[in-house]
């Protein structure tokens, strides 16, 4: 028995190098999120650790050595495995890099988030057409409202040129709770949240949510709808959420 | 229930309201409905439990699918590079001018929608047309001028016979 689980996690531990240093690791796990834990500076902005790996902005790009044949590929989605050898930093990837940051450069020219990032890997200008859009489509917003929050309430909408990320059929959402998650996650900052006493605003999402105030303090301090979806993942009463979570800690 | 709600529905249990089967009822309902209305993917999601977000991404991804109602007959000019370098834009213009309406418009008296698509997959015919599932080849600006006519006609004579 357990000379089953020492051979299992055997199989499960692979070996490969990254820059010539031999490294262990999980067979499957996202290359980039190990590169990024061993201290490995990979520009990327559609991926995080939270969810899962969709491959957009190929930012992430590096070679990987796999037998006789070498291809250069995005590392976020790209499953650890045995044998490989990775390079990180080669002229190169360098090259394609940068012609990678002078495409978003093209597609949003004037996020700041961006141009600093850009400006690290040498690039200040771009060569393509402006298309002055604020948002990359790196689907962030999208997959951390549905695969963390749970609720659901984006998606791409269209596809090519016209494709797009928002509520269904351009119109306000009508399910999203205002937890902020997305305008948390958003590389590019183009998702913003206003905050009023009463109520919050996802503008982008054109979503207004009353406040919920606190029973006790008479501080509105979340929006109603993410703590009834809150109650409907805990299955804690409501009591429980008409304080805010200062005044749950007092004992009366 | 509303008419849409229950063509909807019907078609829903025919696929036991499984959610792999949602591309299916969509196109199902395109056939019949000749578009998607939000109400009815409003209601397909609800049915069938797939989220809005999802249902929405779909009947917006494909060009089979249509947000607005359609023509009786969908005109598909074909803008493939074939087609193009032989004049299909020409072709598009003409077109256009005739039913008097643009691209992914539909003409008032609901009997033809124009839209433009790559390619049929026929070039050696190009430049190419199709309408409903027939594919007119080897087009000229004087063939797509008397087209809409023609397919007029030929569906009264076909109703005659
Ligand atoms: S704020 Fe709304 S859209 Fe954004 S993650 Fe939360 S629920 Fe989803
Ligand atoms: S809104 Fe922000 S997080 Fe969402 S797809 Fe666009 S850039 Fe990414
Ligand atoms: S982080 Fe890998 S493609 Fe965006
Ligand atoms: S380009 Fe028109 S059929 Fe191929």
């Amino acid at each position: 028995m357990t000379a089953d689980i020492a051979t299992q996690a055997q199989q499960e531990t692979v070996t490969f190098t990254v820059n010539g240093k031999t490294m262990q690791g999980r067979r499957g796990d996202s290359l980039l999120k190990v590169l990024l834990h061993e201290g490995y500076d990979i520009p990327h902005l559609c991926y995080h650790e939270a969810v899962t790996a969709y491959g957009s902005c190929r930012l992430c790009l590096v070679e990987v050595k796999k037998g006789r044949k070498t291809k250069v590929t995005t590392s976020c989605n790209y499953p650890l495995m045995d044998g490989i050898e990775v390079t990180t930093n080669s002229e190169k990837i360098r090259k394609h890099r940068k012609v990678v940051f002078e495409l978003l450069l093209a597609q949003v020219p004037n996020s700041p988030e961006l141009q600093s990032m850009a400006a690290q890997y040498g690039v200040t200008d771009t060569r393509f057409e402006k298309k002055y859009q604020d948002c990359i489509l790196c689907g962030l917003c999208e997959r951390v409202c549905r695969e963390v929050v749970g609720v659901n309430a984006l998606g791409f909408m269209g596809r090519g040129v016209e494709k797009d990320v928002g509520a269904p059929f351009k119109q306000p959402s009508k399910t999203c709770i205002g937890c902020g998650a997305c305008v948390y996650v958003c590389p590019v900052n183009c998702i913003k949240e206003e905050q009023l006493p009463t109520k919050r605003t996802i503008v982008r999402w054109e979503r207004n949510l009353p406040m919920q105030t606190c029973k006790r303090c008479g501080y509105p301090f979340a929006p109603t709808y993410q703590l009834l979806q809150m109650q409907k993942q805990t299955g804690l009463p409501w009591e429980f959420f008409e304080l805010c979570p200062d005044c749950r800690d007092v004992k009366d | 229930m509303s008419e849409i709600q229950t063509t909807v529905d019907s078609i829903v249990d025919q696929y036991q309201a499984d959610p792999t089967g949602l591309l299916s009822v969509l196109q199902d309902i395109q056939a019949k409905m000749n578009y998607l209305p939000q109400e009815a993917l409003e209601r397909v999601s609800e049915r069938m439990k797939v989220p809005m977000p999802r249902v929405a991404g779909l009947a917006t991804f494909y060009s089979a699918f249509s947000l607005k109602p359609r023509g009786r007959r969908v005109i598909n000019v074909c803008m493939g590079t074939a087609c193009h370098v032989r004049g299909a834009p020409l072709i598009l213009d003409t077109l256009e001018r005739k039913l008097g309406i643009g691209i992914d418009e539909t003409t008032s008296d609901g009997e033809f929608t124009l839209l433009k698509v790559g390619c049929l997959g026929a070039c050696a015919l190009g430049p190419i047309v199709e309408v409903n599932g027939e594919i007119f080849g080897q087009m000229t600006v004087t063939k797509a001028d008397k087209l809409p006519d023609k397919l007029l006609k030929e569906d009264r004579g076909g109703t005659e016979k």
